[in-house]
Parts: C-alpha cells; structure tokens; sequence
C-alpha cells in the first residue's frame, strides 16, 4: 500500500510540471469557455423542461444545478431530474449545499460552537453537518477517522479511474469535491496569510513551487480519472501543507495543535528543516500514511460539497471530442472564484473528453503518437487577426476560350510566376508545337492536359493584390469535365466568366458550356460574375464586337438570375495581356477607359462564412504529402473551424482520425475556419486511409453528417425530368442515382402546387422530385446538381 | 437451350423438357419456371436411414429424379446458377410428399417444367407470354455479346453485354491524386492514373479469359472502352504498349485483332452503358440483338415522352387504362413491359399483365415488347413502374391524379 502511494506521488510531480507550463503558455485563454453556442441552446431549452419536469416542489434548486446536471446527464432529463429530486429531497441535505457560500470565518465559528469537544479534529462541524442524521456520529473521533479512511483510499487507488463504479465513484467524487471546496476558502485566506506564515524562504519557496504544480492537478482530478487518484492524495496532503499556517489566524486557537502537527507534515514533505518536533515524526514508521490521513480529515467535510459536481468521472469517461487536457483553463477559473458554476461545468465535458483522449492514446500500440491540441478558440484568433480580404473564384466558360492561357498570364504579370520558369514553359511549348499554351501551362500542369492542350481537372493557384488575396480554380470548359467544374465552382465565392470574342467562336460558346457554366455557378449560389471578353486582338479590339457580346450576355445573365450589378464586363487579351494588370497599349483598345481585369477583380466583398456551425468540409483530394505527414487531405472549409489536435469523422465512412498539422493556403497554421483552403494531415491509419475519397465529407463527431439513400428536392428543370438515372453531384461529390418519383411540378412564384404527379417536368419549370441515390452519400441541406448524358437537367436544393 | 420435348395441350397444360447449354439458359429458366409450377429434375439428396434393430441413423446421398412444386426462385445472375425451391410433389422410395427440397438446376442435365391450368391459384398454364419465354429460350440464332468498360478516372464498371443480360462483372474504384500546383506534382498524378490502368487491365483480361474458357466464340467478342474525356484512349494507349512490351498472348491476341474500340460515355457510372450502346461503332455491331432493339425502342419512347404530346405514358394505372380505351392499337401502339412483372409470386398479378398483353395483342391489334429487366433498357423501363405504353393517339389526361399516386406506390398488387 505504502509502496503504492510513494509511486503515486512521483506521477503527480511530473503531471504538475507538465501542466505548469503550459499554464503560462496558455494563460491567455483561462477565460474562455468552451460550450459552443449550440450546446447553449440546448442547455436553455434542457433547462427549461427539466424545471416544468420537476415541478412546484422544487423551485428552490437553481438554474445552475440543473443545467450542471444536465450537462453530466447529455441533455438527459429525466435522468437530471431524478438525480436533483434524489439531492434535494431532504430539505435538510438542501440547506448544506447552499453552505458553501459561507466565508471561511462564518464557517469558523460555526464549528466551535458545534464541535467544541473535539480539539483535534480539522474542521469536525462540517462532517457533523454531513452526517448530522447518522446514529454513529457520536463516535470517538479518533475512531471516526478510522473507518472513514480505510474505504477511501484503497478505492481511489484501484478503481479511481472506472468508469463504472458509479456509486463508488460518487462517493470518491464527493470526497474530492468537497475537499476543494475547502480549499477554495483557504485560498481566500491565503492571500493574506503567506505574508504571516514566518516559514523559512526556502521553505516558501519550495512550498510556492508545489502550490502552483499542485494548482494544476487538483481541479482536474474530475474529468481525469486515471490520474485523479493521484492529484486527491497529493493535492489534499499539499495544499494542507500550505494552508494550514495561514488557517492557524483564522481558526480558533483551540485547534492549534493540530495545525502544528500538519506544520510538521509539511515540513516532512518538502525536506525543509523548520519545527522542533520534526523528529518524533520522523521516527513514526508510516509517515506517509499518516499524512495522508490526515489530509482526509480535511477533506471531510463533504456538506460544502457543491452537490452538481458529483456524476462527473462517470459521464466524462465517455466522450473523446478533444484530444489532450487543458486543466489549466479549469484551474484559473477556479482560482479567480469569480466564474460562475455553470460557466466553469461548461469547459469541463469538452477537457474530460481531451483527458481521456489523452490516456487512450497513450495505451494504443499503433499509433504512439500524441497529438497535443493547444484548445485555441479558434473564433477568438480568427478575430484577431487582421488580414487581407481572401476570395476563391472560379474560371468558367466554354472550352478554349482562353480561361487557363488567360489566368496564366495574370500570375505572370502580377509575378506570381518568375520569369525562368515562364521561360521554360516557353521552350517546352515550342518544342510541343503549341507555342501559344505556354501561359496555360502555368496551370494546366498535367501530362495529358498539355499533351492535348485541354483543361482536364481543376487547377488552383493563389496570388495576392494589395487589397485581396485571391485563390484561382481553373475550371476545364469541355463538356466532358463539368463534373470537375462543379468541384471547383463549389468552392468559389464568384465567377469569371471568359468568352472567346473572335467571330463566330462566341456564339458556339453561348451554345455549348458558356451557357451551361453560367447557369451552373448561378445555381450553386455564385452571385458575382466577371464577364472578361477575351481574343479581343483577334477582333482588332472592335468596339461593336464588345458591346453585341456585351448585351447578348446581359440578357442571359439576368434571366439566369445574375443581379445586373453583379455583373461587368471587361474587354482583354490573355495572350498580349492587354487589359488584364495594365491597360492596353493597343490605339484600337483606346475605346475602354473602364477597369482592367484585375481591378475588377479586386473589388472588396468579404464574404461571410459560417464560422460557427458544425464543420464541414468536402474533400477535394487526398495524396500522401510527404513522409512526415503521409496522409493528407485538402479541400475547402464550408463550415465551422478546426485545430491541430481536433477529432475529425469523414462520412459516409464514419473513419475517425485526429488532425495532425494543418495548411492554411501552403503556410503552417494551428488552426483554420470555413472559407480557408487547407491540407490537412491526419493522424490515420493506412487502411483507413484508403477507404477515404474525394468527394467525403469531414465533419465534427458530435455532430456528424448522415448518409442518406434518397432525398426530396426542389429543382429547377433545365431539361425533361422523368424517372431516370443520373449523376447526382454536390460539390466535389458525385453520386449516380435516380429520379425515383416526381412528387410535382409547383409554381414559380409562390411554390404552390400546379400539377400532381405529372408524367414528365419540362425544361424551365420547378419540381419537387425524389431522387434516389445508388449508395448512401453524406448529403445534406444544400444545392445540388442534376445531370444526365452528360448534360446538367436540373438544380436545385435538398427540402 | 435445347427443346427435347414439347407435350402443350390447347387449353395450356402440359409439359416441356429442355437441355440447358449454357449460363445464359440459366436466366430463360428463371423466366420461365413460375410458382406453383412442377419442376422434374436430378437431385442429390441425403436420405437419413434409421436401422430397426439398433436405433442407430446412418445418412448417404442418392440421386433422384424430383418433382417439386416450386415455390420460389433464386437466381444469381453472376453466377448464372438458378435454385428452385418448393416441396416434393411426386413420392418415391426416398421422399415423400410434402418434405421440401431445393433443385439446383445444372448445365447439360435435362429438365422438365409443367404448367397445370385451374390450379388451385387458378393458374395459367403455357400463357402466351410462357409460349413466347420459350420460343425465345430455344431460339439456335446465335447470341452476340459484346464486353465493355465504361470507365473514367479512378473507377471502371466491367460488363458483359448479351442478348439479355448486362452483367457487371467487376468493379474496379482506386483513388487517383489529382493534379496539384507546385512542381513535378503531376507526376503523382501520372503515377495514379498508371497504376490505376494497370488494375483494369488485369482485371478485364482475367475476365476475358473466363469467357473465353465458356464459349469458343468468345474469341472474336469486341470490347468497348467508354469514358468521358481521354480515360479509354488513355488506356487503350496502355493496353497497346503492354501487349509490345510484355508477352501477354492474349493482350497481343486482343490488340492484334483490333478488339478494343473506344467510345464516348458523359460518365464512368455504369448507367452510362446507355449511352454506349447508342454510339455508331455498336450499333454496327449489334444491329440486330434483341439489346438494340429495346434501347432503340426506349429511346424513343422517351423522345416521345419528351414531346408531351399525350402519345407516351408510363405507369401501371395509366397504361391500363389505355389499353381499356384502346388506344394501344393498329398503327404504331406499343405495350411496353418488363419481364419482371411476369415473375410475381402472385398468380392474380401475373395474370393482370398476361391479360393486358394479350388484349394488345389479340384485340387492339397491337405491338408488345416484352423487355428484359437485366438490360439497361429494362431498369430504365422499371424505373417508370415495369410498364409504358407508346399510343396510336394522343389522349391528354389519364386517371385521377389521386390514383395515379396509388398505382405507382402499389404498382405489383393485385388489382
């Protein structure tokens, strides 16, 4: 037994290291709770139930005790409700637990005048309190701490960290809580006491050092119980050690002997040489034990427990949301005194979850690895932070009208692209006979798609303005690649539309994909589009070409539901680069005096983005990075934010992984929110890794995506809508599926219903539609794109 | 399949006895043999023998031949093995009347099927739809199949069309990296899509190689690559460069005798063999396949619905009703139905479809296409309630809508 403890002590000195610095690490963020505006709600709305569930008898249990419960409970009334009847039952247990908010002299004379007699005990009134109704209490006192710590300890030390032993743990559980309670009140003496304590300066010293290790293991012990046995016993035998000389003005002298006697323990601990009677101690075989005791009796007085604190260990061995602990947040509240209890319960469940997380880890054999999360509210960086505005646009229209040569030489211009690797380009241009690419080789780098001159897959290139910085998605205009042109233009906030201006190129464009991209952006809720007219050489910068393109566009724009606004239009040439960074030096280009491409571009419209939803984020591409982090996958946050350390689930696989490092646009970052292009590496295993694709879906675990298998919606027809298979596509995600059912065709204006059940929807009307998928997909509330035969037939949104 | 005996009465009872050649009679059988039917064919079964002296059991195995009255089908089309299960209706030494028993039908072992008219269900008997199911099943025209891979970065559905069937073979999804920006990233990318062919092209030869082990004609199948954008010229590129690199006989065989013919699908799904078989190069190929037909067929049948103009219907309700005013006539009227529904469990049902077939038929003096439901025309047309109807005129509103609702819900009950 005594074997045990001594090992026990040394664990907790490490712990208390490890957490003492991070606590001057992270002080900066002790104020911050980590309950998100959901849990809020929730919290509300649980509130609210459970007191109309509990009813009139119970009106004096106050808010905080109740959402206290529910939080341990998860929201589960009932089970809320039955624990606070279970605490407040008795009247009298009731009044105890309002006790706490005594100030320690208040609780001074109350146990002289009730526990005069017992001049050794530490602070008996409270455990007479407590067991004020046993028939035992008038036990012999050196008997009472007998029995009492006999149970105790054994069952800290073997079954402290089960989840299980529910009763049991409630009752350590109490102990604990109740003891830092107790210590709460000496912490208020202490302040003024530490001057008065005459100890030695070595001694305080040494004492300063241990209260601050002790300060971050001793709140914890809750939400962590493999080591909460650990920080009881040290924790109690400390904080003793330190209070006790400030306790000795504010307790009566009647009970100054025991304060010696603790005196002497402290001394023995922390190897300072300070009493006279240190050496009768010293000869006591079972100084440890003793000690020990002696701090259990402290903790004894389990009436100022607060009773909401007592289900914690249980529930919090349950959930793993965040990987590592943050004590130290927990422990400042604590230490200010000036949080509320409910405010403090808030940042427990989300710290228990680290904890736990933290030990799991630690025992896994295949992955030693520890992710340490650095519990950032990441809302609060964002903040803080002042940055350029960010925007993604995507680069759409009909295939070869330039988009890729165009987008190539806005890097080059704006030095995106040094001038030797341009070069390059040049000569294998040449060498390929495609000179004219060479700027569209900046983006399309693939092998294939230089090889046939043709965009095949999205490429993404950044590059910064003074005011902006900009991200490109190069869309390919073949019909082919729509499906890849959704993917991108999913994660664009607006378009730019690229037109071939020379004769006859532009109206097969408006046939073909120019329409079709267009109607497409339009309808994933892309509401800017830049129209830049390009080949405007070809035409000898003819102002009549510009202005016929100019109106053909605008009167399909708006009917596609572009506000006129949203659009402008600007005349250019990718290949001379004329109106795209500088004005054109062409005589005939001396026409247009409005914006060149880029000043157009860089107009600043932040964009807002769901920040504080649940994240989500559809997995453009995973690749094995590097072999330091060979698991990667990219994409864009639609929602939400992530850390380093979070716990992540990618649906429709449900394969959980933590985030090991993060990319904010190729920079190292800690942290990332909705709106931010990111790699992130995962901390994941091969296999699991493998069954990861492009399209899933990243989401947080507590509130993960579903997969459906068939879904209502309400499109927009752009062709005959019967029952039949298509492609389902939603984002980089695309599904083959089928038009099971077409529910009705509604009304444009006010979503009436015009027809039931028709045969067939025709093109331009909206249908409510069932459509079925081949496999589940996680898919929810968002627009979607329907295509079929490689044609897009509808768009719409999930009902 | 091969007809040895053939014993109809007028009134539709009577047997057939038929010679199964291959798994493709496999799929006929499943056509043709119906619940409540008798089914005679070899069996293994175990018989548990008891000795009277000792109590002790001994078991062994003797063949029979069975008569079931069968109760239901399984039929893995994969496979092209067909079990039919249902109780013993004929006793002999080993079984008596009423144990169960699950027939396996095998290739090369005769077969015979009875159709009772007035069962107690009031069956049918040899309908005129069982009567066509067996013309078609013994039908000697020679079978052209073809075998293609719609296919498009990452994913690759092997199938093997025949005349009655579209079998998916194999599946093939990898993940391909995508390009990224930066320096020689493509080459991962390359690495991917290189990786990625090789896999398909192991695949589809050990396909081929199955098939050839069946059917001798085999060997001068086509196989079509469809994919959206260069995937299948990719990879036909691949396959050409293997077969002079590598010694692959058959790989040389293939590309030697030009077997692999590239063709343009919008997607690598594998709804998009649709597209596949409208493409010029097949229709050549297949020009005369009951297949084509019936894409052809629903091909137009869709423009027609396109159209809207009240000529093209689709559903149970509305296709009955129809047929009740006639319109499915002389002069272009199409009945248009799956197989499928002439597979019900239910007697009632089947014999809904039988009589809607032949009022077409014998009354209207119309034309019925009975589709198979394992083609890609099939499950387009079963997509649409098993059931459509091209009419002689055009009728602009059909049933209650209310109705409609329910027919489509309940499209298999009985009436």
């Amino acid at each position: 037994m005594s074997k045990h403890r001594i090992k026990s002590v040394a664990l907790e000195d490490d712990y208390a290291d490890d957490y003492y610095e991070d606590d001057e690490d992270q002080s900066g963020y002790v104020e911050e709770d980590g309950m998100t505006a959901e849990d809020q709600e929730r919290l509300r709305v649980a509130t609210v139930q459970a007191r109309n569930t509990l009813g009139q008898g119970f009106t004096s249990i106050t808010d905080k005790e109740i959402q206290d419960a529910l939080w341990h409970y998860y929201y589960d009334i009932s089970k809320s409700v039955s624990y606070l009847k279970n605490k407040h039952t008795p009247s009298q247990s009731k009044q105890d637990k309002t006790r706490p908010a005594k100030t320690g002299s208040q609780l001074a004379v109350h146990h002289q005048a009730v526990k005069e007699p017992n001049i050794h005990h530490l602070l008996p009134s409270t455990a007479k309190d407590f067991f004020w109704d046993s028939p035992w209490l008038n036990i012999p006192f050196h008997r009472q701490a007998e029995i009492r710590i006999e149970p105790v300890f054994p069952r800290l030390g073997l079954l402290g960290g089960s989840s299980t032993g529910e009763g049991k743990m409630s009752k350590i559980a109490a102990l604990a809580a109740k003891r830092r309670l107790k210590e709460k009140e000496n912490e208020k003496q202490r302040g003024a006491a530490t001057h008065t304590s005459g100890l030695p300066e070595d001694t305080a010293s040494g004492l300063s050092k241990l209260r601050i290790a002790t300060s971050h293991t001793l709140y914890p012990h809750k939400e962590h119980p493999l080591r909460s046995r650990h920080d009881l016993q040290s924790a109690s035998r400390i904080d003793q050690t330190q209070e006790t000389p400030p306790k000795g003005d504010a307790l009566p002298p009647s009970r100054q002997q025991g304060k010696d006697k603790r005196t002497e323990d402290n001394h023995q601990l922390n190897g300072s040489q300070s009493g006279a009677n240190v050496a009768d101690m010293r000869a006591k075989p079972s100084m440890f034990a003793r000690t020990l005791m002696i701090s259990c009796d402290t903790a004894l007085p389990l009436s100022s427990r607060p009773p909401t604190l007592l289900p914690e260990p249980v529930i919090s061995s349950f959930d793993f949301l965040k990987p590592s602990p943050d004590d130290i947040v927990l422990k400042a509240q604590n230490f200010k005194g000036s949080k509320t209890s409910t405010s403090s319960k808030q940042q427990k469940p989300a710290k228990a979850k680290e904890s736990i997380t933290n030990s799991m880890e630690n025992l896994s054999v295949v992955e030693p690895e520890t992710i340490k999360s650095k519990n950032l509210d990441v809302l609060a960086e964002y903040k803080k932070v002042e940055r350029k505005n960010a925007a993604n646009f995507v680069v759409i229209g009909h295939v070869d009208s330039g988009k890729s040569t165009l987008m190539g030489r806005l890097l080059f211009d704006l030095k995106a692209i040094d001038e030797r690797t341009m070069q390059n380009y040049k000569e294998e241009a040449e060498k390929m006979g495609r000179g004219s690419f060479a700027f569209a080789w900046v983006l399309d780098q693939g092998t294939e798609e230089r090889a046939r001159g043709v965009t095949i897959d999205i490429a993404t290139h950044k590059f910064q303005t003074e005011r902006t910085s900009f991200t490109i998605l190069d869309a390919p205009g073949h019909r082919d690649f729509v499906p890849n042109m959704i993917g991108g233009a999913s994660q664009a906030d607006f378009a730019v539309l690229v037109i071939d201006a020379s004769p006859s190129a532009f109206e097969a464009g408006l046939r073909g994909q120019t329409k079709e991209h267009a109607l497409l952006v339009r309808s994933m809720g892309l509401a800017k589009i830049v129209v830049a007219v390009n080949k405007m050489d070809r035409t000898d910068w003819s102002k009549e070409r510009f202005q016929d393109i100019k109106q053909q566009m605008l009167a399909f724009l708006t009917t596609a539901g572009f506000k006129s606004e949203n659009i402008s239009f600007v005349p250019c040439s990718g290949l001379q680069g004329d109106n795209i960074l500088t004005r054109s030096r062409a005589p005939q280009a001396a026409w247009y005096n409005g914006p060149t491409l880029v000043e157009e571009l860089d107009t600043p419209e932040p964009v807002n983005h769901a920040l504080e939803k649940p994240l989500r984020m559809t997995l453009d591409d995973t690749f094995h990075d590097s072999v330091q982090n060979p698991f990667s996958v990219s994409g864009r946050i639609e929602a939400g934010s992530l850390q380093v350390g979070d716990q992540i689930v990618v649906m429709p696989s449900g394969i959980k992984a933590f985030i090991r490092s993060i990319r904010v646009d190729d920079e190292p970052s800690d942290w990332a929110v909705a709106g931010q292009n990111v790699i992130l590496s995962l901390s994941i295993t091969e296999a699991d890794f493998d069954q990861i694709n492009i399209g899933n879906m990243l989401c947080n675990p507590a509130f993960p995506v579903e997969n459906v298998s068939s879904f209502t919606a309400k499109v927009l027809a752009f062709d005959h809508l019967m029952p039949m298979p298509l492609d389902v596509h939603k984002g980089r995600l695309h599904i083959p599926g089928r038009i099971s059912r077409l529910a009705a065709v509604l009304n444009k204006v006010d979503d009436s219903v015009v027809k039931k059940k028709p045969q067939v929807v025709h093109p331009g009307s909206i249908a409510r539609i069932v459509v079925e998928l081949d496999e589940p997909a996680p898919i929810e509330a968002g627009r979607i794109i329907l295509r079929a035969n490689g044609e897009t037939v509808a768009a719409g949104h999930l009902e | 399949m091969r007809l040895v005996k053939r014993h109809i009465e007028p009134d539709g009872s009577g047997s057939v006895t038929l010679y199964p050649e291959e798994p493709e009679d496999m799929w006929h059988a499943h056509n043709l043999i119906r619940p409540t039917d008798l089914l005679t064919a070899p069996a293994i079964r175990r018989v548990t023998s008891e000795s009277a002296s000792t109590g002790s059991t001994s078991s062994h195995r003797v063949h029979v031949n069975l008569t079931i009255r069968v109760k239901s089908l399984d039929f893995d089309p994969q496979a092209g093995q067909l079990h039919v299960s249902g109780r013993v209706a004929r006793e002999n030494k080993h079984t008596k009347i009423g144990q169960h028993h699950t027939l396996d039908l095998e290739l090369n072992r005769n077969f015979t099927l009875t159709k009772e008219v007035e069962g107690k269900d009031g069956e049918q008997g040899w309908d005129s739809v069982a009567k066509e199911q067996l013309e078609e099943a013994t039908n000697p025209q020679k079978k052209a199949e073809i075998v293609a891979v719609v296919m498009e970065e990452g994913l690759a559905n092997i199938c093997f069309v025949t005349q009655y069937q579209t079998l998916l073979r194999q599946k093939v999804a990898m993940k391909v990296n995508r390009k990224r920006d930066g320096a020689g990233r493509s080459a991962k990318h390359d690495k991917g899509v290189g990786k990625f062919f090789k896999t398909v092209l192991d695949t589809l030869l050990r396909q081929v190689e199955g098939l050839i082990e069946q059917t001798e004609e085999a060997k001068t199948i086509p196989i079509l690559l469809a994919s959206p954008g260069f995937t299948a010229a990719g990879f036909l590129r691949y396959a050409s460069e293997r077969a002079f690199a590598t010694g692959e006989k058959l790989l040389q065989s293939l590309v030697k005798r030009k077997a692999f013919v590239v063709v343009h699908s919008s997607a690598g799904h594998l709804y998009s063999l649709n597209e596949v078989l409208k493409s010029p190069e097949v229709r050549v190929k297949l020009k005369d396949t009951k297949y084509a037909r019936e894409t052809r067929l629903m091909n137009e049948f869709f423009e027609m619905l396109r159209k809207d103009d009240g000529r093209a219907w689709y559903g149970p309700k509305e296709v009955e009703a129809a047929v009740e005013e006639g319109a499915v006539g002389r002069g272009g009227g199409k009945l248009i139905i799956t197989n499928s529904l002439f597979r019900n469990q239910d007697v009632a049902t089947r014999r809904r479809w039988v009589r809607l077939v032949d009022r077409v038929r014998k009354e209207s003096g119309g034309d019925v296409r009975i589709l198979s439901s394992d083609h890609e025309s099939g499950k387009r047309l079963e997509g649409l309630g098993g059931i459509a109807a091209i009419l002689t005129y055009p009728i602009v509103d059909l049933g209650d809508p209310e109705e409609e609702q329910v027919a489509v819900v309940n499209g298999n009950d009985p009436p």
